[in-house]
């Protein structure tokens, strides 16, 4: 089977394509993940891929993104050697790692780890060959077909990604690092597809990086599917490191069963286009969402955070909380959107996105937005965007600190709200220093990224400790 | 002559507040200025230190015999000019630690010094705590964030000491503060003194120096320095309100 070459993104390719290769796409397929890609790819063919027309979209055109040309595979990409691309390391920071290379599962030994505590981890490829009735409990059961192209499209094609099931009463010791790395020689689109089920009462801390490896551009459609039990607790961080001629289409989808409590932080270093969407469905009472988001862009980079919030059941809170900052020709767009239900008695819901402009060529778009159908709810929204605080510039400086650094120490301690709240310490420290680098322009992609990828000259050692998980 | 202001016109957004200052104030001197509200100590203390939304249109200020004009205002730090706030600014997310650390390693940077070493540091810190009498755990958290009125005044005299500077200007540094506050501050300042460092205070009350014995004492009414003397001219305002200076003036 030829790559699909350099062509520019657009409905009729895919749906060309689908038609061409159904039948290898399913091969795997229980009829009930066949039928839902058919469904999808029917989906897709209404929907197309979105344009500005759209509401949602209005802020974000990505013509330049589709029309840039891109390989497209059925099959992973070789001839790149994940194991000496990088070595993924937090100092100190004791992680059980799983890889992805544009998009498909690499592993050294195994493609699916099953540990003594019954925890999953792995290909989602091989989990729905050798798991087929628990994957199919919770695949497509998340994520929207209907009401989005991209994930419609990622439905239609999905093929591998990151499989992880956290079962009841199990707390994952260790947190888990989901790392895509984009690594090609020609313009690459590439979709993943990730599903992480955490079970009742079970606990799962999971930081997911995307990072480019060179400079080379990538359109990215990853859609990620993530259900808490019952009083299931999950930290999830979602870093975004990747070069300047890079898209990235995100989407997560949220359930949440009675009481469970969710921590999701969305870290924006860099990228071309970075689009977010972050849905949370409240599928129970007493629930407890909390979102965080930073984005640190400069030069042409536009970043697009979507969330919404689906408070269905009584009882639940929800907050986000997105700061910026903007440089030079920068553009974020915030749009927060929460729904609070006829039955959602005492939802407590607060939406926050405050921006800093470095120049005046940079922007914002900011809307959080409520949609409220109970009287007995607490909720709360707003949205700043300004200069830097010129009084405390003046008080700064006046200590003899010099403007730069100044300037500098301000940037940091607004980021610092919500980096603050980064649960584990190494990784907060790491993020810490990132965002230092990231102010002070020092952040070269994947030289120093959080994975601190190593250059292919020095081949490393990739070793995932099994007895510690 | 470590500072001399000479017709010193300043304005902002074009409305002039200071109209033709001069003050001279030699090494090892203390002066008092004082004046009713809105008269433009405060405008004179930040064009002191350069704040950029004043606009000098005429006359000059010489320190240690330097025109400042051209001077950042980290500059002019550096060389020694320190301004206690009348309204300190709350910095949440920057620790006054670090805070401390920058600047003092940016001021001996300056100076061609190496950065203070972490321990030197701290317990240049602890000692300096001390002499202001903080005992609480203030220097942990950011800078001014949820301070009191008395704290955010206490924590200026503390980086004061931190940064020990040449020329010290502290605005209503005294207001809002309980006799034992004041003491403290009053306390830090006289500590500080050194025939080589000047202070400037403002204030609106006489009771500041009794503690603070000042050599000089202004009254600034409407953008100029319109009297000045001993430190008997404090206890007489105190007496007579700025009436009489208001009627002298007509
Ligand atoms: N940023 C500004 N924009 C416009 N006017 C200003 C600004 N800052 C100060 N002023 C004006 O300048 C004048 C002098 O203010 P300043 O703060 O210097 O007075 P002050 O003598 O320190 O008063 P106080 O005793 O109340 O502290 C006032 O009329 C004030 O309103
Ligand atoms: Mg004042």
């Amino acid at each position: 089977m030829q790559p699909e070459t350099k062509e520019i993104l657009s409905a009729e390719r895919f749906i060309n394509l689908y038609e061409k290769h159904r039948e290898f796409l399913s091969a795997q397929d229980t009829s009930h993940i066949a039928a839902l890609r058919d469904q999808a790819m029917k989906s897709f063919t209404g929907l197309g891929f979105p344009d500005t027309s759209l509401e949602s979209w209005r802020l974000t055109d990505l013509d330049e993104s589709f029309n840039r040309g891109y390989d497209y595979h059925l099959k992973p990409t070789t001839g790149v050697d994940f194991h000496k691309v990088f070595r993924c390391n937090i100092p100190h920071l004791d992680t059980a790692i799983i890889g992805q290379l544009n998009g498909w599962y690499v592993s050294k030994d195994v493609p699916l780890m099953e540990l003594g505590n019954g925890i999953i981890m792995g290909s989602l490829a091989e989990a729905r060959k050798k798991y087929p009735h628990l994957v199919e409990r919770y695949y497509g059961t998340m994520a929207n077909d209907s009401a989005d192209g991209f994930t419609a499209l990622n439905t239609a094609f999905a093929q591998d990604g990151v499989f992880i099931y956290v079962p009841d009463n199990v707390k994952s010791p260790r947190p888990v690092q989901l790392i895509n790395v984009i690594h090609f020689e020609e313009n690459l689109f590439l979709q993943s597809r990730n599903l992480i089920v955490v079970g009742a009462n079970a606990g799962l801390s999971l930081v997911h990086c995307d990072d480019s490896y060179n400079h080379q551009a990538s359109f990215s459609n990853i859609v990620t599917e993530i259900h808490i039990g019952e009083h299931g607790v999950m930290d999830h961080y979602k870093l975004q490191n990747i070069n300047n001629n890079s898209t990235l289409v995100s989407s997560v989808f949220f359930r949440m069963d009675a009481s469970a409590q969710l921590a999701s932080h969305y870290i924006s270093l860099n990228g071309g286009l970075l689009r977010n969407n972050i849905r949370v469905h409240f599928n129970g009472p007493h629930g407890h969402a909390a979102i965080y988001g930073i984005y640190l862009m400069d030069k042409r980079q536009h970043v697009d955070n979507q969330v919404y919030v689906d408070h269905a059941f009584p009882d639940c809170s929800s907050s986000e909380t997105f700061k910026g900052i903007l440089d030079e020709h920068a553009h974020a767009i915030f749009n927060g959107h929460v729904l609070v239900r006829r039955d959602a008695t005492k939802t407590d819901a607060r939406q926050s996105n405050k921006n800093i402009l470095m120049t005046d060529t940079a922007r914002v778009n900011s809307k959080p937005f409520l949609e409220i159908y109970n009287d007995d709810v607490k909720c709360s929204h707003g949205s700043t965007t300004g200069q830097l605080d010129q009084e405390s510039m003046f008080y700064l400086r006046q200590r003899g600190i010099g403007e730069e650094t100044a300037r500098m120490l301000l940037m940091f301690a607004f980021a610092d709200e919500v980096v603050s709240k980064i649960a584990i310490p190494e990784l907060r420290q790491r993020i810490e220093d990132m965002v230092k680098k990231r102010l002070q322009g020092e952040l070269q992609i994947c030289e120093q990224c959080v994975l601190h990828c190593n250059t292919p000259e020095h081949p490393v050692e990739f070793q995932i400790d099994l007895s510690k998980i | 002559m470590l500072l001399q202001i000479k017709n010193l016109h300043a304005s902002i957004n074009g409305k002039e507040i200071l109209k033709g200052v001069d003050l001279d104030v030699r090494e090892g001197e203390v002066h008092a200025i004082m004046g009713p509200n809105g008269t433009g100590k405060s405008t004179l203390a930040s064009v002191i230190a350069g704040r950029e939304v004043f606009e000098v249109t005429a006359g000059e200020i010489l320190y240690k015999g330097k025109d400042l004009h051209k001077l950042s205002i980290e500059d002019r730090a550096r060389e020694g000019i320190f301004l206690g706030f009348q309204y300190p600014v709350e910095i949440p997310g920057v620790s006054i630690t670090n805070f401390m650390r920058t600047a003092v390693n940016e001021i001996r940077k300056f100076k061609g010094l190496d950065p203070l070493p972490g321990g030197d540091f701290l317990r240049l810190m602890e000692e300096k705590k001390r002499l202001v009498e903080i005992t609480s755990n203030l220097t942990n958290r950011s800078v001014n964030e949820g301070f009191s009125g008395g704290e955010k005044k206490k924590n200026e005299i503390f980086q004061m000491a931190m940064l020990e500077p040449v020329l010290a200007i502290l605005d209503e540094t005294d207001s809002g503060l309980d006799i034992d506050a004041l003491r403290i501050v009053a306390n830090g300042v006289n500590k500080l003194r050194r025939p080589d460092n000047a202070f400037v205070v403002i204030t609106h009350y006489q009771r500041l120096l009794d503690y603070i014995i000042p050599d000089f004492v202004h009254v600034l009414f409407e953008g100029r320095i319109v009297k000045s003397g001993g430190k008997e001219l404090a206890l007489e305002l105190e007496e007579k309100g700025y009436d009489w200076i208001k009627k002298e003036q007509e």
